[in-house]
């Protein structure tokens, strides 16, 4: 019986119309939940930020995961892409009066952290492993500490009172647009070289393969993603500052991308899943929420004791977690392996299925 | 080496006072030799005699001084995936499989730079004769295959990269007798369809049975050349490296 589940399940993923099926569901839900307001509010304001955080998780996976390269940089990248397209929406585009210039600034945001990604590009081409995460290291405080010492980006303070542009169409329209950008890469030629520079540097010089120009293309791309999640972010929170984006934002990224497994789109859409999710179940106000079905002679125990110091416990209990997955599942959920309906047909025989 | 040699059509690789230096430990001397066109030529030597390094140098892996011309061309500072494509392909020591991309992909990425879709299937077909095993591996994780099979794979690549010459480093370190007998019998063959190579070995008796000439290397210089049977009848030879 489960056999033949599995057979069905396993013959329904092979269709090619489920992923194209699936992108217009999500658009058409992107669209009908903050319309019809399908779910709460929060509850739409986590689906955003979930949005958000793939594609940073697809972003860092592409040099952490298939590269084998280690950024710190990524808060970086998105704090330029937030800042640029801040900038833009406030003081120069008249957005206001024409709602479709907010992707245009989501863009050139992209495109200002991508010039800098090309930046961290170079210093690749001579270090890496732990050599290069001190120097994506480096990079993220002297973004964060220029931004902080240029009055007119706001300075330490931040920038209040950003507009609220990023809505559900516009998160799942780029999330989606990206993942499958990425996807493409990650399966084209260049993909390949990226996983041989993992495997083998000095081998993948051998075979013809130009490191530099990819490294060049993969750090561009990737840091590409990471300014347009940090655009969406900003007009998200409408609020930003230089302490959003340090090193704490970095690692966020870095738990995701490991948490869900390193090289796999799949995983890092997972990942930043379960992260994002989890985080939000471990506040005190969502547990007590999602528990107030429970009678009161339970519910008022569990509320004393445990879920009123959930606060401070939530940050012990999800890097605890973490280490847990690190032991006993080294690669995370999805590490090498990928979800069927990304690889493309003349890949699949040759890839391992989830 | 005089003018009149670079001039010989023949000749395939002419180095030139090589010298390659790590910090401050110099590892060649300044040494000199050519390849022709067809040849087997072998290098043979102890560990530490500068073997590797001299096929690095020729492959664009280390920086050197003094000239090493390939097919007239100058190769200094010459970036290594550019020496690719000139024709040189360096069989490195231990291997270097991709062990975490298939069989395939491992092959795709030696055709990297290269746009000539049939010869590319000409190619696989090629080495399919040549390797029956990795045909039946194709999908196969590298890093799961057996030494043999994984050393079948590099040479493999580097015939998929168009390689004139190739620079085999111990290709049959690490393999068992009847393996390296095969190895060696490969070898012979990409040699025999026009492939000229340059074999680096410690297992200095079988290098010497197939090669039409070789150098013996002692501490980055080169101290004694000649025929592959002229040295393997070499008093000195066979009391220092075959064991009489």
């Amino acid at each position: 019986m489960s056999v033949l589940l599995i057979k069905q399940w396993n013959s329904l993923l092979e269709n090619d119309w489920l992923v194209p099926v699936l992108l217009t569901l999500g658009f058409g839900l992107s669209f009908a939940i903050p319309e019809y307001n399908l779910f709460s509010v929060y509850v739409q304001l986590i689906m955003m930020y979930i949005g958000i955080n793939i594609i940073l998780a697809v972003s860092l996976n592409l040099v952490n995961g298939y590269m084998g390269e280690f950024s710190l940089a990524h808060a970086g990248f998105m704090a330029v892409g937030a800042y640029s397209s801040v900038l833009l929406t406030m003081k120069v585009l008249p957005v206001a009066d024409y709602p479709l210039l907010f992707p245009c600034a989501v863009f050139i945001g992209g495109v200002v952290a991508a010039l800098l990604g090309m930046i961290i590009a170079v210093p690749s081409f001579k270090v890496r492993g732990d050599y290069l995460a001190i120097i994506t290291l480096a990079f993220l405080m002297i973004v964060k500490s220029m931004i902080e010492n240029i009055d007119f980006m706001g300075g330490p303070r931040g920038i209040p009172g950003i507009m609220k542009l990023t809505t559900m169409p516009w998160v799942f329209f780029w999330t989606a647009t990206l993942v499958w950008i990425v996807r493409n890469f990650v399966f084209s030629k260049y993909g390949r070289a990226v996983m041989a520079i993992r495997e083998d540097e000095i081998a993948s010089d051998l075979m013809s393969v130009d490191t530099k120009k990819v490294k060049f293309f993969a750090f561009m791309l990737s840091s590409f993603c990471a300014g347009i999640a940090g655009a969406l972010f900003a007009h998200l929170l409408q609020f930003i500052s230089p302490r959003i984006f340090d090193i704490t934002k970095s690692t966020d990224i870095l738990i995701m991308v490991y948490l869900g497994g390193i090289a796999s789109l799949g995983g890092s859409i997972l990942g930043a899943t379960i992260y994002t999710v989890l985080l939000e179940i471990l506040r005190p106000s969502t547990m007590a929420a999602l528990l107030s079905w429970l009678p009161s002679f339970m519910f008022d125990p569990l509320q004393a004791h445990l879920i009123t110091h959930l606060g401070t416990w939530r940050m012990v209990i999800m890097p605890l977690a973490l280490i847990m997955v690190m032991l006993y599942w080294p690669r995370g959920v999805m590490g090498l392996r990928e979800f069927r309906g990304f690889i493309p047909r003349a890949h699949k025989q040759a890839h391992h299925h989830n | 080496m005089s003018k009149a040699v670079i001039e010989n059509s023949n000749i395939l690789l002419e180095v030139c006072n090589l010298e390659v230096q790590y910090d401050a430990i110099k590892a060649l001397h300044g040494l000199s030799f050519t390849i022709s066109k067809g040849e087997i030529v072998t290098l043979i030597g102890a560990n530490g005699a500068g073997k590797s390094s001299i096929l690095r140098a020729i492959s664009g892996l280390t920086a050197f001084s003094g000239d090493i011309f390939f097919e007239g061309q100058n190769l200094q500072s010459v970036p290594a995936h550019k020496i690719v494509r000139l024709g040189i392909a360096h069989v490195p020591e231990g291997r270097g499989v991709f062990g975490n991309l298939t069989v395939n992909e491992n092959l795709q990425l030696a055709t990297w730079q290269r746009k000539d879709k049939a010869e590319i299937n000409a190619d696989y077909d090629r080495i399919f004769t040549l390797f029956p095993k990795l045909k039946i591996r194709l999908n196969q994780l590298a890093g799961t295959l057996s030494g043999g099979e994984q050393q079948m794979l590099v040479v493999g690549r580097a015939i998929m990269s168009r390689g004139r010459l190739l620079l085999l480093d111990e290709p049959s370190m690490g393999l068992a007798p009847k393996l390296v007998q095969e190895i060696f019998h490969i070898i012979k063959d990409i040699n025999n369809t026009g492939t000229t190579i340059l074999l680096v070995e410690q297992n200095a008796n079988m290098a010497l049975q197939i090669a039409s000439r070789a150098y013996v290397l002692e501490t980055g210089r080169i101290v004694l050349a000649g025929t592959g049977l002229e040295l393997l009848g070499s008093p000195r030879i066979k009391s220092a490296y075959l064991g009489s």
